[in-house]
Protein backbone atom coordinates (compact mmCIF):
# COMPACT_ATOMS: atom_id res chain seq x y z
CA UNK A 1 0.00 0.00 0.00
CA UNK A 2 1.19 3.79 -0.85
CA UNK A 3 1.82 5.85 2.05
CA UNK A 4 -0.99 8.62 2.88
CA UNK A 5 -0.34 12.22 1.72
CA UNK A 6 1.49 14.17 4.12
CA UNK A 7 -0.73 17.55 4.88
CA UNK A 8 0.82 20.55 6.12
CA UNK A 9 -1.65 22.58 7.47
CA UNK A 10 -1.63 26.45 8.34
CA UNK A 11 -3.93 27.95 11.34
CA UNK A 12 -3.99 31.74 11.85
CA UNK A 13 -7.25 32.44 12.59
CA UNK A 14 -7.10 34.22 15.97
CA UNK A 15 -3.30 34.86 17.84
CA UNK A 16 -2.11 31.53 17.52
CA UNK A 17 0.23 30.70 15.08
CA UNK A 18 -0.24 26.56 14.41
CA UNK A 19 1.25 24.49 11.70
CA UNK A 20 0.54 20.72 11.76
CA UNK A 21 1.73 17.63 9.83
CA UNK A 22 -0.75 15.07 9.31
CA UNK A 23 -0.61 11.63 7.66
CA UNK A 24 -3.30 10.22 6.59
CA UNK A 25 -4.55 10.42 10.27
CA UNK A 26 -1.73 10.40 12.06
CA UNK A 27 -0.18 13.31 13.79
CA UNK A 28 3.07 14.33 12.82
CA UNK A 29 3.90 16.98 14.34
CA UNK A 30 1.88 20.75 15.78
CA UNK A 31 4.06 23.57 16.46
CA UNK A 32 2.50 26.71 17.74
CA UNK A 33 3.50 30.04 18.72
CA UNK A 34 0.91 32.05 20.60
CA UNK A 35 1.00 35.80 21.05
CA UNK A 36 -1.58 35.65 24.15
CA UNK A 37 1.28 37.78 26.99
CA UNK A 38 0.80 40.73 24.20
CA UNK A 39 -3.06 40.79 24.42
CA UNK A 40 -3.34 39.79 28.12
CA UNK A 41 -2.92 43.41 29.42
CA UNK A 42 -5.78 44.75 27.15
CA UNK A 43 -8.41 41.99 28.43
CA UNK A 44 -9.11 40.70 24.60
CA UNK A 45 -6.89 40.07 21.52
CA UNK A 46 -5.71 43.21 19.76
CA UNK A 47 -5.96 42.18 15.55
CA UNK A 48 -3.28 44.00 14.78
CA UNK A 49 -0.75 42.57 17.96
CA UNK A 50 -1.55 38.89 16.24
CA UNK A 51 -1.06 39.81 12.75
CA UNK A 52 2.03 41.06 13.52
CA UNK A 53 2.89 38.25 15.70
CA UNK A 54 1.65 35.23 12.70
CA UNK A 55 4.15 37.24 10.06
CA UNK A 56 7.39 36.99 12.84
CA UNK A 57 6.05 33.23 13.22
CA UNK A 58 5.27 31.95 10.51
CA UNK A 59 8.91 30.49 8.91
CA UNK A 60 9.92 29.48 12.47
CA UNK A 61 6.72 27.50 12.96
CA UNK A 62 7.01 25.77 9.99
CA UNK A 63 10.56 24.46 10.45
CA UNK A 64 9.55 23.64 14.01
CA UNK A 65 6.58 21.48 12.87
CA UNK A 66 9.14 19.61 9.78
CA UNK A 67 11.90 19.26 12.20
CA UNK A 68 9.67 17.93 14.71
CA UNK A 69 7.89 15.48 12.07
CA UNK A 70 11.64 14.40 11.16
CA UNK A 71 10.49 15.21 7.52
CA UNK A 72 11.16 17.99 5.17
CA UNK A 73 9.24 20.51 2.86
CA UNK A 74 9.74 18.56 -0.44
CA UNK A 75 7.85 15.62 1.43
CA UNK A 76 4.59 17.55 1.75
CA UNK A 77 2.10 16.17 -0.42
CA UNK A 78 -0.58 18.95 0.25
CA UNK A 79 -1.11 22.31 2.05
CA UNK A 80 -4.21 23.08 3.62
CA UNK A 81 -5.04 27.06 5.38
CA UNK A 82 -7.77 28.27 7.76
CA UNK A 83 -9.69 30.37 5.19
CA UNK A 84 -12.52 31.54 7.29
CA UNK A 85 -14.18 32.26 9.58
CA UNK A 86 -11.48 34.27 12.30
CA UNK A 87 -9.82 37.99 12.30
CA UNK A 88 -9.30 38.73 8.49
CA UNK A 89 -5.48 40.79 9.22
CA UNK A 90 -4.55 37.14 10.86
CA UNK A 91 -6.33 34.97 8.44
CA UNK A 92 -5.01 36.55 5.83
CA UNK A 93 -1.02 36.21 6.89
CA UNK A 94 -1.77 32.36 7.04
CA UNK A 95 -3.63 32.14 3.75
CA UNK A 96 -0.67 33.87 1.80
CA UNK A 97 1.87 31.54 3.48
CA UNK A 98 0.08 28.76 2.43
CA UNK A 99 -0.50 29.70 -0.93
CA UNK A 100 2.83 30.25 -1.74
CA UNK A 101 4.21 27.08 0.49
CA UNK A 102 1.79 25.49 -2.04
CA UNK A 103 2.85 26.94 -4.99
CA UNK A 104 6.78 26.58 -4.26
CA UNK A 105 6.27 22.78 -3.59
CA UNK A 106 3.97 22.53 -6.36
CA UNK A 107 1.15 20.79 -4.63
CA UNK A 108 -2.13 21.48 -4.33
CA UNK A 109 -3.57 23.60 -1.82
CA UNK A 110 -6.83 23.11 0.25
CA UNK A 111 -8.55 26.27 1.57
CA UNK A 112 -10.69 25.04 4.83
CA UNK A 113 -13.30 26.28 7.23
CA UNK A 114 -11.89 26.46 11.01
CA UNK A 115 -15.09 24.97 12.46
CA UNK A 116 -14.85 21.93 10.56
CA UNK A 117 -11.41 21.89 11.28
CA UNK A 118 -12.12 21.65 15.05
CA UNK A 119 -14.19 18.51 13.93
CA UNK A 120 -11.73 16.66 12.33
CA UNK A 121 -8.87 16.85 14.58
CA UNK A 122 -10.73 14.12 16.54
CA UNK A 123 -9.93 12.03 14.20
CA UNK A 124 -6.46 11.79 15.23
CA UNK A 125 -6.81 10.68 18.13
CA UNK A 126 -10.20 8.53 18.22
CA UNK A 127 -10.22 7.28 14.46
CA UNK A 128 -12.52 7.82 11.73
CA UNK A 129 -15.48 9.89 12.67
CA UNK A 130 -19.31 8.12 12.57
CA UNK A 131 -21.04 9.84 10.07
CA UNK A 132 -23.54 11.26 10.89
CA UNK A 133 -22.25 12.86 13.87
CA UNK A 134 -23.39 15.94 16.08
CA UNK A 135 -20.65 18.23 16.71
CA UNK A 136 -20.62 20.75 19.45
CA UNK A 137 -18.18 23.62 19.22
CA UNK A 138 -17.41 26.20 21.97
CA UNK A 139 -14.74 28.10 22.17
CA UNK A 140 -14.44 32.58 23.33
CA UNK A 141 -15.21 32.63 19.40
CA UNK A 142 -17.57 30.44 18.26
CA UNK A 143 -20.52 28.41 20.20
CA UNK A 144 -22.25 26.36 17.63
CA UNK A 145 -24.00 22.92 17.18
CA UNK A 146 -23.78 20.84 13.79
CA UNK A 147 -24.67 18.00 12.31
CA UNK A 148 -22.27 16.65 10.07
CA UNK A 149 -23.28 13.76 7.71
CA UNK A 150 -20.05 13.84 5.87
CA UNK A 151 -17.04 15.55 6.76
CA UNK A 152 -15.47 16.39 4.04
CA UNK A 153 -18.53 18.36 2.16
CA UNK A 154 -21.39 18.43 4.24
CA UNK A 155 -21.75 20.35 7.53
CA UNK A 156 -25.13 21.84 8.51
CA UNK A 157 -25.74 24.23 11.45
CA UNK A 158 -28.11 23.66 14.10
CA UNK A 159 -27.77 26.27 16.26
CA UNK A 160 -25.42 28.98 17.32
CA UNK A 161 -25.12 31.55 19.88
CA UNK A 162 -26.98 34.29 19.39
CA UNK A 163 -24.89 36.82 21.32
CA UNK A 164 -22.04 36.22 23.47
CA UNK A 165 -19.56 33.08 22.70
CA UNK A 166 -19.24 30.35 25.60
CA UNK A 167 -15.90 31.01 25.99
CA UNK A 168 -16.11 35.34 25.91
CA UNK A 169 -19.06 34.48 28.87
CA UNK A 170 -15.86 32.92 30.79
CA UNK A 171 -13.52 35.92 29.72
CA UNK A 172 -16.11 38.38 31.10
CA UNK A 173 -16.67 36.73 34.42
CA UNK A 174 -13.34 36.08 35.22
CA UNK A 175 -13.14 39.68 34.89
CA UNK A 176 -15.89 40.53 37.20
CA UNK A 177 -14.60 37.84 39.57
CA UNK A 178 -11.24 39.46 39.13
CA UNK A 179 -9.48 36.54 38.12
CA UNK A 180 -7.07 36.66 35.10
CA UNK A 181 -7.40 36.99 30.89
CA UNK A 182 -8.46 34.26 29.34
CA UNK A 183 -11.06 33.16 31.82
CA UNK A 184 -11.46 29.55 31.55
CA UNK A 185 -8.36 28.22 33.24
CA UNK A 186 -8.87 30.13 36.36
CA UNK A 187 -12.73 29.64 36.42
CA UNK A 188 -12.15 25.92 36.17
CA UNK A 189 -9.91 25.85 39.12
CA UNK A 190 -11.66 28.34 41.12
CA UNK A 191 -15.02 26.30 40.21
CA UNK A 192 -13.29 22.71 41.59
CA UNK A 193 -13.49 24.60 45.53
CA UNK A 194 -17.25 25.81 44.80
CA UNK A 195 -20.62 24.41 44.94
CA UNK A 196 -22.23 24.38 41.84
CA UNK A 197 -25.95 24.37 43.55
CA UNK A 198 -24.94 27.64 45.90
CA UNK A 199 -26.42 30.14 43.65
CA UNK A 200 -29.43 29.34 40.85
CA UNK A 201 -28.00 31.64 37.52
CA UNK A 202 -30.35 31.87 34.62
CA UNK A 203 -30.21 29.03 31.96
CA UNK A 204 -30.34 31.05 28.35
CA UNK A 205 -32.82 29.95 25.55
CA UNK A 206 -34.04 27.16 27.37
CA UNK A 207 -38.01 28.02 27.50
CA UNK A 208 -40.73 26.11 25.80
CA UNK A 209 -40.80 28.55 23.04
CA UNK A 210 -36.89 29.31 22.59
CA UNK A 211 -34.86 28.25 19.69
CA UNK A 212 -33.83 24.59 21.10
CA UNK A 213 -30.36 24.54 19.27
CA UNK A 214 -29.44 28.59 19.81
CA UNK A 215 -27.18 29.45 22.58
CA UNK A 216 -27.45 33.01 24.61
CA UNK A 217 -24.78 33.78 27.39
CA UNK A 218 -24.76 37.46 27.46
CA UNK A 219 -28.09 37.04 30.06
CA UNK A 220 -26.00 34.61 32.16
CA UNK A 221 -22.65 36.92 32.09
CA UNK A 222 -24.89 40.21 33.22
CA UNK A 223 -26.76 38.45 35.94
CA UNK A 224 -23.38 37.36 37.46
CA UNK A 225 -21.94 40.60 37.45
CA UNK A 226 -25.30 41.91 39.35
CA UNK A 227 -25.21 39.67 41.61
CA UNK A 228 -21.42 39.81 42.48
CA UNK A 229 -22.29 43.89 42.58
CA UNK A 230 -25.37 43.53 44.86
CA UNK A 231 -22.44 41.63 47.27
CA UNK A 232 -19.98 44.43 46.95
CA UNK A 233 -22.28 47.18 47.64
CA UNK A 234 -23.75 45.17 50.57
CA UNK A 235 -20.13 44.80 51.74
CA UNK A 236 -19.66 41.10 52.21
CA UNK A 237 -17.10 39.09 50.40
CA UNK A 238 -17.77 37.98 47.19
CA UNK A 239 -17.32 34.15 47.57
CA UNK A 240 -15.55 33.25 44.17
CA UNK A 241 -15.05 30.08 44.34
CA UNK A 242 -19.12 29.34 44.43
CA UNK A 243 -20.06 31.84 41.78
CA UNK A 244 -17.49 30.58 39.67
CA UNK A 245 -19.11 26.87 40.21
CA UNK A 246 -22.60 28.14 39.43
CA UNK A 247 -21.86 30.53 36.70
CA UNK A 248 -19.67 27.41 35.13
CA UNK A 249 -22.61 25.04 36.11
CA UNK A 250 -25.23 27.20 34.34
CA UNK A 251 -22.82 27.01 31.04
CA UNK A 252 -22.28 23.51 30.90
CA UNK A 253 -25.68 22.57 31.81
CA UNK A 254 -27.14 24.05 28.46
CA UNK A 255 -25.01 23.18 26.46
CA UNK A 256 -25.14 19.57 27.09
CA UNK A 257 -28.74 19.28 27.27
CA UNK A 258 -28.55 20.71 24.05
CA UNK A 259 -25.80 18.69 22.64
CA UNK A 260 -27.97 15.60 23.61
CA UNK A 261 -31.15 17.02 22.89
CA UNK A 262 -29.79 17.48 19.39
CA UNK A 263 -28.52 14.32 19.45
CA UNK A 264 -31.85 12.65 20.05
CA UNK A 265 -33.74 14.73 17.92
CA UNK A 266 -31.53 13.44 14.64
CA UNK A 267 -31.33 9.80 15.81
CA UNK A 268 -27.22 10.48 15.86
CA UNK A 269 -25.79 8.20 18.36
CA UNK A 270 -22.19 10.42 18.40
CA UNK A 271 -21.40 13.12 19.54
CA UNK A 272 -18.13 15.34 19.60
CA UNK A 273 -17.32 18.47 21.57
CA UNK A 274 -14.47 20.67 20.49
CA UNK A 275 -13.06 24.18 21.13
CA UNK A 276 -10.88 25.60 23.95
CA UNK A 277 -14.16 25.35 26.25
CA UNK A 278 -13.99 21.78 25.79
CA UNK A 279 -10.96 22.18 27.77
CA UNK A 280 -13.30 22.39 30.79
CA UNK A 281 -13.51 19.78 33.37
CA UNK A 282 -16.92 20.10 34.42
CA UNK A 283 -18.16 20.50 30.86
CA UNK A 284 -16.23 17.23 30.24
CA UNK A 285 -17.82 15.57 32.86
CA UNK A 286 -21.24 16.41 32.64
CA UNK A 287 -21.33 15.28 28.89
CA UNK A 288 -20.13 12.23 29.64
CA UNK A 289 -22.38 11.77 32.28
CA UNK A 290 -25.61 12.87 30.36
CA UNK A 291 -23.98 10.55 26.72
CA UNK A 292 -23.80 7.63 29.21
CA UNK A 293 -27.10 8.50 30.17
CA UNK A 294 -28.30 8.97 26.73
CA UNK A 295 -26.59 5.98 24.97
CA UNK A 296 -24.87 8.30 23.13
CA UNK A 297 -20.81 8.02 21.99
CA UNK A 298 -19.14 11.02 23.56
CA UNK A 299 -15.97 12.02 21.31
CA UNK A 300 -13.86 15.17 22.67
CA UNK A 301 -10.14 15.49 21.82
CA UNK A 302 -7.24 15.54 24.53
CA UNK A 303 -7.22 19.32 25.64
CA UNK A 304 -3.96 20.03 23.33
CA UNK A 305 -6.05 19.91 20.55
CA UNK A 306 -9.36 21.44 21.77
CA UNK A 307 -7.50 24.63 21.29
CA UNK A 308 -6.50 26.30 17.98
CA UNK A 309 -3.70 24.60 16.22
CA UNK A 310 -2.31 23.70 12.62
CA UNK A 311 -3.05 20.07 12.86
CA UNK A 312 -6.69 20.35 12.83
CA UNK A 313 -6.45 21.93 9.71
CA UNK A 314 -3.71 19.61 8.24
CA UNK A 315 -6.36 16.70 9.67
CA UNK A 316 -9.40 18.17 7.77
CA UNK A 317 -7.14 18.86 4.73
CA UNK A 318 -6.10 15.00 4.38
CA UNK A 319 -9.95 14.11 5.16
CA UNK A 320 -10.36 16.07 1.83
CA UNK A 321 -7.60 14.66 -0.29
CA UNK A 322 -8.85 11.47 0.79
CA UNK A 323 -12.38 12.12 -0.33
CA UNK A 324 -11.20 13.76 -3.88
CA UNK A 325 -12.21 16.94 -2.91
CA UNK A 326 -11.10 19.63 -5.33
CA UNK A 327 -8.27 21.66 -4.13
CA UNK A 328 -9.35 25.68 -3.43
CA UNK A 329 -8.57 28.00 -6.87
CA UNK A 330 -5.41 29.81 -7.14
CA UNK A 331 -7.15 32.89 -6.49
CA UNK A 332 -8.14 32.13 -2.98
CA UNK A 333 -8.66 34.58 -0.28
CA UNK A 334 -9.35 35.10 3.42
CA UNK A 335 -13.36 35.45 4.49
CA UNK A 336 -13.66 36.54 8.28
CA UNK A 337 -17.32 34.88 8.45
CA UNK A 338 -17.06 32.01 6.12
CA UNK A 339 -19.76 29.81 6.93
CA UNK A 340 -20.33 26.48 8.27
CA UNK A 341 -22.10 24.81 4.94
CA UNK A 342 -18.54 25.64 3.28
CA UNK A 343 -16.17 22.91 4.16
CA UNK A 344 -13.37 23.54 2.22
CA UNK A 345 -13.37 26.64 -0.98
CA UNK B 1 20.94 35.13 -10.90
CA UNK B 2 17.58 34.99 -11.59
CA UNK B 3 15.51 37.32 -9.11
CA UNK B 4 12.05 37.26 -8.28
CA UNK B 5 10.97 40.80 -7.27
CA UNK B 6 7.51 41.45 -5.60
CA UNK B 7 5.81 44.13 -3.46
CA UNK B 8 2.47 44.92 -2.22
CA UNK B 9 3.27 47.75 -0.30
CA UNK B 10 0.75 49.77 -2.33
CA UNK B 11 -2.67 49.19 -4.29
CA UNK B 12 -0.87 48.19 -7.28
CA UNK B 13 0.90 44.86 -6.33
CA UNK B 14 4.27 44.01 -8.51
CA UNK B 15 5.48 40.83 -9.57
CA UNK B 16 8.68 40.02 -11.71
CA UNK B 17 11.52 38.33 -12.80
CA UNK B 18 14.73 39.60 -13.65
CA UNK B 19 17.94 38.55 -14.52
CA UNK B 20 20.41 40.20 -13.07
CA UNK B 21 24.46 39.90 -12.57
CA UNK B 22 26.98 42.50 -11.52
CA UNK B 23 28.77 43.30 -14.90
CA UNK B 24 25.30 43.46 -17.08
CA UNK B 25 23.06 45.00 -14.48
CA UNK B 26 18.97 44.34 -15.04
CA UNK B 27 17.16 42.32 -17.47
CA UNK B 28 13.68 42.41 -16.28
CA UNK B 29 11.99 39.37 -18.07
CA UNK B 30 8.56 39.64 -17.34
CA UNK B 31 6.44 41.58 -14.91
CA UNK B 32 2.81 42.48 -13.25
CA UNK B 33 1.37 45.08 -11.90
CA UNK B 34 -1.77 44.18 -10.70
CA UNK B 35 -4.55 47.26 -9.51
CA UNK B 36 -5.37 44.84 -6.67
CA UNK B 37 -6.70 47.17 -3.98
CA UNK B 38 -7.45 44.87 -0.75
CA UNK B 39 -6.99 42.09 -2.81
CA UNK B 40 -3.22 41.20 -2.88
CA UNK B 41 -3.54 38.06 -1.08
CA UNK B 42 -6.39 36.72 -3.54
CA UNK B 43 -4.03 37.85 -6.56
CA UNK B 44 -0.34 37.64 -5.81
CA UNK B 45 0.60 34.07 -6.15
CA UNK B 46 -1.43 33.51 -9.47
CA UNK B 47 0.38 36.66 -10.32
CA UNK B 48 4.24 34.96 -10.16
CA UNK B 49 2.69 31.86 -11.95
CA UNK B 50 2.04 34.09 -14.70
CA UNK B 51 5.36 35.76 -14.86
CA UNK B 52 6.97 32.47 -14.09
CA UNK B 53 5.14 30.92 -17.08
CA UNK B 54 5.17 33.74 -19.12
CA UNK B 55 9.35 33.89 -18.65
CA UNK B 56 9.66 30.02 -19.32
CA UNK B 57 11.11 29.72 -15.61
CA UNK B 58 10.38 27.10 -12.85
CA UNK B 59 10.44 28.14 -8.92
CA UNK B 60 13.35 25.94 -9.14
CA UNK B 61 15.66 28.04 -11.28
CA UNK B 62 15.38 31.45 -8.95
CA UNK B 63 18.57 32.21 -6.99
CA UNK B 64 16.89 34.78 -4.94
CA UNK B 65 13.61 36.80 -4.28
CA UNK B 66 13.38 40.36 -3.12
CA UNK B 67 10.77 41.67 -1.29
CA UNK B 68 8.90 45.15 -0.58
CA UNK B 69 9.26 45.95 3.11
CA UNK B 70 6.95 48.55 3.21
CA UNK B 71 5.84 51.21 4.21
CA UNK B 72 2.32 50.43 3.24
CA UNK B 73 -1.22 49.04 4.70
CA UNK B 74 -0.53 46.55 7.01
CA UNK B 75 -2.12 43.63 5.90
CA UNK B 76 -1.52 44.19 2.31
CA UNK B 77 2.29 44.65 3.08
CA UNK B 78 2.11 41.31 5.66
CA UNK B 79 0.80 39.38 2.28
CA UNK B 80 3.94 40.17 0.23
CA UNK B 81 6.18 39.97 2.90
CA UNK B 82 4.83 36.19 4.08
CA UNK B 83 4.85 34.97 0.79
CA UNK B 84 8.81 35.78 0.19
CA UNK B 85 9.34 34.52 3.19
CA UNK B 86 7.81 31.28 2.63
CA UNK B 87 9.36 30.86 -1.00
CA UNK B 88 12.25 31.69 0.14
CA UNK B 89 11.97 29.23 3.01
CA UNK B 90 10.36 26.29 0.82
CA UNK B 91 12.86 26.50 -1.94
CA UNK B 92 16.06 27.18 0.38
CA UNK B 93 16.54 30.68 -1.25
CA UNK B 94 17.66 34.02 0.20
CA UNK B 95 15.09 36.58 0.84
CA UNK B 96 16.33 40.38 0.78
CA UNK B 97 14.11 42.88 1.87
CA UNK B 98 14.17 46.38 0.49
CA UNK B 99 12.25 49.46 1.20
CA UNK B 100 9.03 49.61 -1.21
CA UNK B 101 9.12 53.33 -1.58
CA UNK B 102 13.29 52.97 -2.63
CA UNK B 103 11.28 51.11 -6.13
CA UNK B 104 9.29 53.91 -7.11
CA UNK B 105 10.84 56.16 -9.40
CA UNK B 106 14.38 56.94 -10.58
CA UNK B 107 17.21 59.94 -9.57
CA UNK B 108 16.43 62.83 -7.30
CA UNK B 109 13.12 62.75 -6.00
CA UNK B 110 10.65 62.50 -3.31
CA UNK B 111 8.34 59.62 -3.32
CA UNK B 112 4.27 59.73 -1.56
CA UNK B 113 2.31 56.87 -1.20
CA UNK B 114 -1.10 56.36 0.19
CA UNK B 115 -0.52 55.72 4.00
CA UNK B 116 -4.26 55.72 4.92
CA UNK B 117 -5.85 57.73 7.65
CA UNK B 118 -5.24 60.87 5.59
CA UNK B 119 -1.51 60.33 5.58
CA UNK B 120 1.02 59.32 3.51
CA UNK B 121 4.65 57.74 3.42
CA UNK B 122 7.48 59.42 2.07
CA UNK B 123 10.77 59.62 1.47
CA UNK B 124 13.49 61.78 -0.83
CA UNK B 125 16.32 61.30 -3.09
CA UNK B 126 19.35 62.47 -4.69
CA UNK B 127 20.81 62.41 -8.11
CA UNK B 128 22.11 59.22 -7.61
CA UNK B 129 19.38 57.34 -6.43
CA UNK B 130 20.57 57.04 -2.86
CA UNK B 131 17.96 57.78 -0.26
CA UNK B 132 18.44 60.79 1.92
CA UNK B 133 15.50 60.88 4.17
CA UNK B 134 12.21 58.60 5.22
CA UNK B 135 10.48 56.84 4.89
CA UNK B 136 8.41 58.54 7.06
CA UNK B 137 4.74 58.73 7.66
CA UNK B 138 3.18 62.03 8.26
CA UNK B 139 0.17 64.28 7.04
CA UNK B 140 0.62 65.29 3.54
CA UNK B 141 0.80 69.52 4.69
CA UNK B 142 3.30 68.35 7.05
CA UNK B 143 5.75 65.60 4.71
CA UNK B 144 9.15 67.22 4.00
CA UNK B 145 8.75 66.53 0.29
CA UNK B 146 10.86 68.74 -2.99
CA UNK B 147 10.02 68.69 -6.32
CA UNK B 148 9.75 66.66 -8.34
CA UNK B 149 7.34 64.11 -6.30
CA UNK B 150 6.37 61.51 -8.17
CA UNK B 151 3.95 58.53 -6.67
CA UNK B 152 -0.07 58.82 -5.37
CA UNK B 153 -1.21 61.46 -7.32
CA UNK B 154 -4.08 61.70 -4.94
CA UNK B 155 -1.88 63.72 -2.32
CA UNK B 156 -1.30 66.80 -5.28
CA UNK B 157 -3.57 69.29 -3.52
CA UNK B 158 -2.75 68.92 -0.24
CA UNK B 159 0.91 68.69 -0.78
CA UNK B 160 0.86 71.74 -2.89
CA UNK B 161 2.44 70.23 -5.45
CA UNK B 162 2.92 68.45 -9.02
CA UNK B 163 2.67 64.71 -8.44
CA UNK B 164 3.98 62.20 -10.83
CA UNK B 165 2.26 59.12 -11.23
CA UNK B 166 4.80 56.28 -10.39
CA UNK B 167 4.61 52.92 -8.82
CA UNK B 168 6.55 50.03 -7.57
CA UNK B 169 8.50 48.41 -10.85
CA UNK B 170 10.78 44.95 -10.98
CA UNK B 171 13.39 47.03 -12.06
CA UNK B 172 13.43 49.72 -8.89
CA UNK B 173 12.70 46.61 -6.80
CA UNK B 174 16.43 44.91 -8.30
CA UNK B 175 18.23 48.03 -8.28
CA UNK B 176 17.31 48.75 -4.53
CA UNK B 177 18.47 45.22 -3.52
CA UNK B 178 21.60 44.82 -5.53
CA UNK B 179 23.79 46.02 -2.38
CA UNK B 180 22.62 42.87 -0.47
CA UNK B 181 22.51 40.37 -3.42
CA UNK B 182 24.53 37.93 -2.88
CA UNK B 183 25.12 38.44 0.78
CA UNK B 184 23.54 36.86 3.21
CA UNK B 185 20.05 37.85 3.75
CA UNK B 186 19.18 39.70 7.13
CA UNK B 187 16.01 39.19 8.94
CA UNK B 188 12.64 40.82 6.68
CA UNK B 189 11.25 43.49 8.85
CA UNK B 190 8.21 45.12 8.39
CA UNK B 191 8.33 48.99 7.84
CA UNK B 192 5.30 49.52 9.82
CA UNK B 193 6.25 53.23 10.99
CA UNK B 194 3.36 53.50 13.55
CA UNK B 195 2.63 50.89 17.01
CA UNK B 196 -0.46 48.92 16.69
CA UNK B 197 -3.82 50.09 17.60
CA UNK B 198 -4.75 48.82 21.07
CA UNK B 199 -8.54 48.37 20.61
CA UNK B 200 -8.96 45.23 21.89
CA UNK B 201 -11.43 43.36 19.51
CA UNK B 202 -14.63 42.20 22.11
CA UNK B 203 -13.90 38.49 21.94
CA UNK B 204 -10.73 36.38 22.69
CA UNK B 205 -11.71 34.61 20.00
CA UNK B 206 -13.15 37.52 17.20
CA UNK B 207 -14.91 35.01 15.22
CA UNK B 208 -17.66 36.74 14.15
CA UNK B 209 -20.49 34.39 16.19
ZN1 LIG C 1 -11.27 27.87 17.09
Amino acid sequence: MAEQPLVLGFETSCDETGIGLVRGQTLLSDALATSMAEHERFGGVIPEIASRAHLEAMVPTVRRALADAGVTATDVDAVAVTAGPGLTGALLVGVAAAKAYALALDVPLYGVNHLAAHVAVDELEHGRLAEPSIAMLVSGGHSSLLLVPDLAQDVQELGRTIDDAAGEAFDKVARVLGLPFPGGPPIDRAAAEGDAAAIRFPRGLTGPRDAVYDFSFSGLKTAVARWVEARERAGEPVPVADVSASFQEAVVDVLTAKAVRACRDHGVDHLVIGGGVAANSRLRALAQERCDAAGIVLRVPSRRLCTDNGAMVAALGSRLVEAGVAPSAPDLGADSSLPIEVVSR
Amino acid sequence: MLVLALDTATPTLVVGLARWSPDGGTEVLAERAVESGNRHAELLTPAVREVLAEAGAAMADLDAVVTGLGPGPYTGLRVGIVTAAAFGDARGLPVHGVCSLDAIGSGARSVVTDARRKEVHWATYDGTGQRLTGPGVDRPEDAPVGDPVVGDVRFAERLGRTVTAADVTTAGLVRAAVPLLGRPPVPLEPLYLRRPDAVPSVTRKAVSQ
